[in-house]
């Protein structure tokens, strides 16, 4: 039986001025569309798209808020186009959509987002302990729910970077992303940081290589983050704490010294960062002013070191999770 | 002739969902020069939109649960059409591949004593989900992208693939296609090749799927010679979101059913009672207060019908809807919010209260949902050995939802994403020892490479044409309307017809903009593809004469046993020398579609499928 296709009552028009565009430059145009019940930015942007302007760039996958695809700026605001209802946007008045401004334009408003490519790689990954006598035969670890959801929460993350495209070290200041993760990857630090199985030690990485001090936690990351995580509070604030426990803290030195060693140092975690080969290929030429691998292969931190604190943190002195 | 740039690999795997990442791994971890090529970003393949979580017999909730048993609800909920093989071998290793991820990092959620807790779902006998709320998608793709980059791994984003090359002898030997941020060409020479593309939902009008899904893989194993089979069976997800018409066929987790919730009709009424099929009736609760007992306690009662396979829940949906019982947009109500309380759906539905706050305005913590059958999964694909995945043409291997024969006529959820891990790694494997066999050098054919770019590039030597959007919505339109959920001969007649005239539209779009970043250009140039996996599903439908799983037809209510015994599977028989439909492809209407003997099962496993309880 043939289905009924259904179709929208349009009420109204919609003005959209849409940035358009690439690396050399480019300017918004207007576009007047029909205005259409339920509607998300992205919805309009696809109806521009399919009528007067098929070559308009934009990305998006999912439609629904669980890829991170769709970033851009809307009416100034880092968003996603598919999460942003027209009727949420005041009523008549034009609506403006523009590119991530801290990531180079590709196209319209694609941005070339590979610096967050590069960063991913520099994190030495998840290093899981043995598993105990009773896990084995249980077939698998044993982690309890409260254990495993202060991970979970930063696992959340769609990585659509509107967080990294938000803030202000590196929105305005290009030179900062080589020594900068951002807040995207200072909640990927804090979730293995707070895995229940992980055995690696981070904390002397994001102080020095990854910029962690130069956050002064405005929280603008936390306002954008479509998954609500509270990535300042519950990831950088706590990581700035271990961070500092881990040179100043008497008692957790003390900790240290008596409590056995269950974490690995920085050196030995930095030497489990991938070692070859970029993560991200991208074309010839749609790179730019992107921090790039290491000519020798070894895949270790090639951040400009930021300013060094004076610092006790090496291999002799074990950290601990005293304070986790 | 146009520059192309070239770069070589032993496997190269083209997609990056949760099949093409494991697969690499896998070739990676045997040593073998491996890339990955997706047609976007890493990390946003479709893969990451699955919801409620990865079945396997792991008997963390249930200790009566093991692989024979997932095995007999998997061959059960495919209507027997599934290639065994691949079921028994799903069910056999679906518990290590979960138990990898979570060494890898994957933190799924805990039962009391600490294990992978699981959560029902329709057609499995016991609670067997392992799952993270409702996003397990997404945990098990970045799960892999996070392995996939701390071992090194090449991955070629937003590269989109226009054709598989092969060498004189037939044997895939690499591929070509552009990337979409420059519009340049890249030809990758490899001596396997591995599909992991994913789907076909884009070409319906409403479906959970993304612009990704468009068949990419299914199409190309079909232009280099490959079969497929089964591509009448579409799974339409019985509950998508109808309202507002914008996210029409966006997923609404089934989940939300094995958590408690209920279908109910514009009286108000918990209908599915009244649609149990004989095949599941002696397992199913046959009143409210029955199936509300079973939720806690599996032996207090039989499973609600709520939680048949989700072919019967959609047809279901489907009739209530037809008669009139619907709710006010066209769908059906799904309520959790008088089942449960507030904070237990926010804990355990935290997309969905998401998605249903965020886009419609609705708080499903107090009011039932609209939700209405989507488009959402192709049972068919191509014809693969279950052990190795291997295609029908040498040097082609293929996993996750582009492979075909794992799901027979219908797939049980949460059986997807445990098919990518346990075929995703097996296509390595395969793809691996394929290319460590593999001598001699590989030499592409300079022809094949430039007939595919210069039918690339056509639509912008046009000076007059067609818009590929209107192609696109007319395409949609034809497959929702004549080959969707129910279906009969003299529409599926139509659609055929209709999908030679789009063929021939389609040779005719025009294009403005340059190659650089233009959708309009990355549409056309998907066209092809949208337009042979159509035409593969609407044959395999028309030859079809009966009902079974993804497949329903008005005119053949019910299930034809001899049916059952046959795969139809569709085929170019000599690619090469096919006549030319759009850029530059085979034309659909060198399609053939031919019934073949489904693998028939051994005794051992047959005797499984009988064990009732």
């Amino acid at each position: 039986m043939a289905e009924e296709i259904i179709r929208s009552d349009q009420s109204g028009e919609v003005t959209m001025r849409i940035w358009r565009g690439d690396e050399d430059g480019g300017e918004f145009a207007e576009y007047v569309m029909p205005a259409q019940e339920g509607e998300v930015v992205l919805d309009v942007i696809h109806r521009v798209q399919a009528t007067e302007a098929p070559d308009l760039a934009c990305r998006w996958n999912c439609k629904a808020g669980k890829c991170g695809s769709c970033s851009a700026e809307i009416n100034g605001r880092p968003s996603l186009l598919c999460m942003t209802r027209m009727d949420t946007l005041p009523v008549g008045e034009t609506v403006t959509v523009a590119p991530m401004r801290a990531f180079p334009v590709i196209r319209d408003l694609v941005t070339d987002v590979s610096y967050n490519y590069e960063v991913a790689k520099r994190i030495p990954p998840l290093s899981a302990r043995e598993k105990t006598e009773d896990e084995v035969e249980a077939g698998g670890y044993r982690m309890a729910q409260i254990d495993v959801e202060r991970s979970q929460e930063f696992r959340k993350c769609i990585e659509c970077f509107l967080c990294q495209d938000v803030c202000h070290v590196v929105r305005d200041h290009e030179e900062n992303k080589t020594a900068y993760a951002g807040p995207r990857f200072f909640i990927r630090s804090a979730e293995l940081e707070m895995h229940p199985l992980d055995t690696n030690d981070r904390r002397q990485l994001l102080q020095e290589e990854q910029g962690l001090g130069k956050c002064n936690i405005t929280k603008c990351c936390t306002e954008v983050c479509p998954e609500h995580i509270k990535i300042t509070d519950n990831a950088i604030i706590p990581l700035k704490e271990r961070v500092v426990d881990a040179k100043y803290d008497p008692v957790a030195w003390l900790g240290r010294k008596i409590k056995k060693r269950t974490k690995r140092t920085a050196e030995e975690a930095a030497a489990e960062a991938p070692s070859s080969g970029p993560a991200a290929v991208m074309p010839p030429g749609g790179v730019h002013g992107i921090p790039q691998p290491p000519a020798d292969g070894t895949g270790i931190p090639v951040f400009a070191s930021a300013p060094a604190a004076p610092t006790d943190l090496s291999s002799e002195r074990p950290s601990d999770d005293a304070q986790a | 002739m146009s520059d192309y740039q070239n770069h070589e690999f032993d496997v190269i795997i083209i997609g990056a969902g949760g099949a093409g990442l494991r697969a690499a791994v896998e070739a990676q971890a045997m040593g073998l020069r491996t890339a990955v090529v997706c047609k976007s970003l890493l990390g946003k393949a479709h893969t990451v939109m699955a919801e409620g979580g990865m079945a396997a017999a792991m008997g963390n909730v249930y200790a009566e649960d093991n692989w024979k048993v997932h095995f007999r609800d998997t061959m059960r909920g495919g209507k027997l059409l599934n290639n065994y093989r691949m079921a028994e071998l799903h069910a056999q290793e679906a518990p290590d591949r979960v138990r990898e991820l979570e060494a890898w990092g994957a933190l799924f959620d805990r039962t009391e004593d600490g294990l992978i807790l699981q959560r029902d779902f329709g057609g499995h006998r016991y609670a067997r989900l392992a799952h993270v709320g409702d996003r397990t998608g997404l945990e098990l793709i970045r799960t892999m992208q996070q392995k996939a980059v701390a071992d090194g791994m090449e991955v070629f984003m937003e590269l989109k693939v226009l054709r598989l090359l092969h060498d004189a002898d037939g044997t895939v030997s690499g591929l070509v296609g552009y990337w979409r941020p420059t519009g340049e060409f890249v030809v990758l020479k490899a001596k396997a090749v591995v599909l992991a593309t994913g789907g076909v939902g884009k070409s319906w009008m409403y479906t959970s799927n993304s612009w990704e899904s468009t068949g990419d893989g299914h199409a190309m194993a079909l232009w280099a010679g490959a079969d497929l089979i089964d591509m009448e069976c579409i799974q339409f997800h019985p509950t998508g979101m109808v309202w507002p018409l914008s996210v029409r066929g966006i997923l609404v987790t089934e989940g939300v059913r094995g958590d408690g919730g209920v279908l109910r009709n514009s009286d108000g009424k918990r209908f599915m009672f009244d649609y149990v099929p004989e095949m599941f009736r002696a397992e199913t609760a046959d009143s409210e207060d029955e199936a509300d007992k079973w939720y806690d306690d599996h032996t207090a009662g039989r499973r609600p019908p709520e939680l048949l396979p989700r072919d019967e829940v959609a047809r279901s949906i489907n009739s209530e809807v037809k008669a009139g019982r619907g709710s006010p947009h066209g769908g059906v109500f799904l309520d959790i919010a008088t089942r449960r309380t507030a904070e237990d759906i926010r804990r355990r539905l935290p997309s969905m209260y998401h998605q249903f706050k965020e886009l419609a305005g609705v708080d499903i913590t107090a009011e039932a949902m609209e939700v209405g059958p989507t488009c959402h999964y192709i049972m068919g694909g191509v014809r693969v050995d279950a052990d190795t995945t291997a295609a029908t043409v040498p040097g082609l291997f293929a996993a996750g939802e582009v492979a075909g024969g794992m799901h027979g006529a219908n797939r049980l959820g949460g059986n997807s994403l445990s098919d990518l891990l346990v075929f995703g790694r097996r296509a390595g494997i395969g793809a691996a020892e394929f290319a460590q066999g593999r001598t001699g050098d590989i030499s592409l054919d300079e022809g094949q490479i430039q007939a595919a770019i210069d039918a690339a590039v056509a639509p912008f030597e046009r000076e007059s044409g067609e818009n590929p959007y209107d192609i696109q919505q007319d395409l949609q339109e034809t497959m929702q309307s004549l080959v969707g959920i129910i279906r009969n001969g003299s529409e599926l007649e139509e659609a055929l017809g209709k999908l030679e005239e789009l063929e021939d539209r389609a040779s005719n779009v025009s294009l403005k903009g340059g190659t650089k970043y233009n959708p309009g250009w990355n549409l056309a140039t998907d066209l092809p593809s949208m337009l042979t996996v159509s035409r593969c599903t609407a044959m395999g439908a028309l030859n079809r004469k009966e009902s079974r799983g993804g497949q329903t037809r008005d005119d053949f209510p019910t299930a034809d046993p001899e049916m059952g015994k046959v795969n139809f599977v569709e085929r170019i028989t000599d690619p090469s020398n096919a006549p030319v439909g759009v850029g530059g492809t085979p034309s659909v209407r060198s399609i053939t579609s031919l019934p073949e003997p489904v693998p028939v099962m051994p005794d051992d496993l047959r005797a499984l499928l009988e064990e009732a309880n």
